[in-house]
């Protein structure tokens, strides 16, 4: 995996929340045993008309969005099916950040992202940003009024920049292991296998209860 | 202070804490399936790694698959190359499969407890948010990505953060021809489809209790579609039954079982057990539920009108202008007075021999609308055998279904099995995206009480209050 300190590139806009897993990648595309080729088949229904042609109507195909790698969306991003076939081809598609919304819902705060789309955006090296709903509207508000928009995340210092006439930055925050995974790329099986002797000992003892089949 | 039966199951299978805050989780089963691991295997082969403890991985294909009678011949290539490469990854890693033609293949999450692959107590893991289903036995069942398939088969660990508990207790008892079925999805309705995001739900109450492990594994199911990775029932007599009644090839035998059961009655949560969240929920109120929307919290009772872009509590007016337009419903409407083109019995939700008597109760002697395709995939082989002896595939056949071999079928649509652009499906799956049956499709989430009665009236009605004929 690619190491990701810092990130700067133009910022698309898609205005909806839970998006699921099955509209960022359909099913017909899953039957694929390879790892690359998804890019063109991100949010494939929406994005194409029935002969295959760019739909004008979907968001992510307006010419001003033309070259954007960074995406700002709603609550609940990534719900659904755990297919990492969404992340593949979100990534290479050329997203590197995705920007979501953590929410208040009935005195409890919802965050941003699907727990299963978070793991699998990490072991990729996307980059998932949480930010509170006000942010998300200000970016969406910027973004709105500024042709071209860039954006730089920077993951040292937790920060991600609007590059509007005046410059917007935003904190975020993030889980200090994932911060490490992203900022040095590693193997997370390599690492994990570093304590193969840990998991030997404690297979040692370790009851899995499985019984032997009679056939 | 009292331990959960989450809390007990975690630290019994941590390893170590690890450096980054995450805790490295052992592993006792992983179901493997032919679309989430050929990527896996493939990362194996390329690092030149081996599977660490290939007799505690089991695979079958479901989600592809046909499931005409013709299944074993499938036409699809690409279809068909994923079939082979999951054979071929089994052979070469020394993986038990269940593969297509044999008498224990089915979808994974209704054979891994046919099994006795599923038991109180285990870390069950697959490449498939539905995993959640396992939990239903007292396991910690949750689904993972490629990325982690491939972990666990080169360490039979996981890193996971530790999420939180959130306690639902359904309390009271369930009104007549109301399901597990129509209790999750009120439950998704109530806390969202984020509400449980970072947690494991832990179901109880009295109206728990008493549901087979049909029904429960109906509920644990669907916690994914409320955010959290895993749903957990206490296991219980009626688990303990169910594992020992009939031949489970996996599961212990003789001294081991008594040795088994004695450690299972240990994993209920203590009474002072606290969790980071809880909800209560009157099981006597709940009411046959129909989703309207394009996702599982976009649901109402049977009796209620579609809500519109102002009522429908948790959406944006953008949201609801989006699902409504695409379920082509305006507000106000009652849904029992919505068409179905489609009816499909099926799925790792609903696709279990009771599943299928509560359906077949409905249609027995009677016949399904004239206009309405009616589709019933048994959930395994071994849930077909078993309605096959008890004749419920005469009672379907007579009311006009077509009665399939088993897979994930028309849940998701990567076999044959999809709905055309625009037809209307009453569905006992478990999502109702965008999409989700077939580009296009419009489905609405049903018990398969539910189900059954739109196919013979052929619109959706109210089975608490429906008289055929």
């Amino acid at each position: 995996m690619e190491p990701l300190t810092q990130h700067t590139g133009i910022v698309a806009t898609l205005d909806r929340a839970n998006v699921d897993t099955d509209a960022i990648i359909p099913k017909q595309f899953l039957k694929s045993i390879k790892r690359t080729g998804y890019g063109p088949q991100a949010f494939f229904d929406w994005r194409y008309r029935p002969d295959g042609t760019p739909d004008d109507g979907f968001e992510l195909n307006h010419p001003r969005f033309d070259g954007r790698s960074i995406l700002v969306t709603r609550n609940n991003f990534g719900c659904g099916s755990s297919r990492e076939h969404a992340v593949w081809a979100l990534a290479q598609d050329g997203y590197r950040a995705i920007i979501a919304p953590w929410k208040m819902l009935k005195g409890e705060r919802v965050p941003g992202f699907a727990d299963i789309f978070r793991t699998n955006a990490v072991k990729n090296g996307l980059l998932t940003i949480e930010l509170s709903e006000a942010e998300v509207d200000a970016i969406f508000k910027l973004v709105g009024a500024h042709q071209g928009l860039e954006a730089t995340a920077d993951l040292p210092s937790q920060k991600v920049t609007f590059h509007a006439r005046e410059p917007h930055v935003f904190e975020f925050e993030i889980d200090a292991g994932i911060k490490d995974k992203l900022l040095h790329g590693l193997d997370d099986i390599a690492q994990t296998l570093t304590f193969a002797a840990e998991i030997d000992r404690f297979e040692a003892d370790h009851e899995t209860w499985r019984g032997q089949p009679a056939d | 202070m009292g331990k959960t039966l989450f809390d007990k199951i975690w630290s019994a299978h941590t390893v170590r804490q690890l450096p980054d805050g995450a805790t490295l989780l052992y592993i006792d089963r992983h179901l493997v399936h032919e679309v989430t691991s050929p990527q896996a295997f493939e990362g194996m082969r390329m690092a030149g790694r081996q599977v660490r403890r290939p007799e505690l991985a089991f695979a079958t294909m479901d989600h592809n698959v046909p499931t005409t009678k013709d299944r074993l011949n499938i036409e699809d290539p690409i279809s068909r190359a994923q079939v082979e490469a999951l054979q071929a990854n089994c052979e070469a890693f020394g993986i038990r499969l269940y593969g297509l033609g044999d008498r224990r293949q089915g979808i994974v999450h209704v054979i891994g407890p046919e099994l006795g692959l599923t038991l109180p107590g285990l870390t069950i893991v697959c490449g498939d948010s539905h995993t959640s289903t396992h939990g239903a036995f007292g396991a910690l069942a949750f689904g993972i990505g490629t990325s982690e398939v491939e972990h666990v088969l080169a360490t039979q660990t996981l890193r996971q953060q530790k999420p939180g508990t959130y306690r639902i207790d359904f309390n009271g008892r369930l009104a007549p021809h109301v399901s597990a079925k129509d209790m999750v999805l009120k439950m998704i309705g109530l806390i969202g489809t984020a509400g449980g995001t970072g947690h494991v739900l832990e179901y109880g109450g009295d109206a728990v209790r008493t549901l087979s492990m049909e029904g429960r594994m109906s509920i644990c199911n669907m916690s994914i579609e409320a955010g959290a990775r895993a749903g957990m029932i206490a296991p219980d007599e009626t688990t303990f039954d169910y594992i020992t009644r009939t031949e489970r090839p996996y599961a212990p035998r003789g001294a081991e079982l008594e040795q088994a059961l004695a450690f299972w009655q240990t994993l209920p949560s203590d009474a002072d057990a606290v969790f980071d969240r809880t909800l209560t929920i009157d099981a006597a109120r709940i009411a046959p539920q129909v989703t309207w929307g394009t996702n599982p919290g976009m649901v109402i009772d049977i009796d209620q009108h579609v809500p519109g872009p102002d009522t429908a509590e948790g959406y944006s007016r953008t949201d609801v202008e989006n699902a409504l337009a695409y379920m082509g419903l305006t507000p106000g409407v009652r849904m029992t007075d919505v068409d179905v083109d489609v009816v499909f019995i099926g799925s790792c939700t609903n696709s279990r021999i009771e599943d299928l008597r509560l359906a077949a109760a409905v249609l027995d002697g009677r016949k399904k609308a004239d206009h309405v395709q009616l589709l019933v995939v048994p959930g395994s082989h071994a849930v077909r055998e078993q309605a096959e002896a008890e004749g419920l595939d005469h009672i379907f056949k007579a009311a006009g279904a077509e009665w399939r071999y088993a897979g994930c079928s028309m849940c998701l649509g990567m076999n044959p099995d999809q709905l055309r652009p625009r037809q209307r499906c009453a569905s006992t799956s478990n999502r109702n995206f965008e999409g989700r049956q077939g580009k296009g499709g419009r489905t609405h989430l049903v018990s398969p009480e539910m189900a059954a009665a739109a196919a013979v009236a052929g619109r959706f009605v109210d089975v608490r209050t429906w008289s055929p004929n």
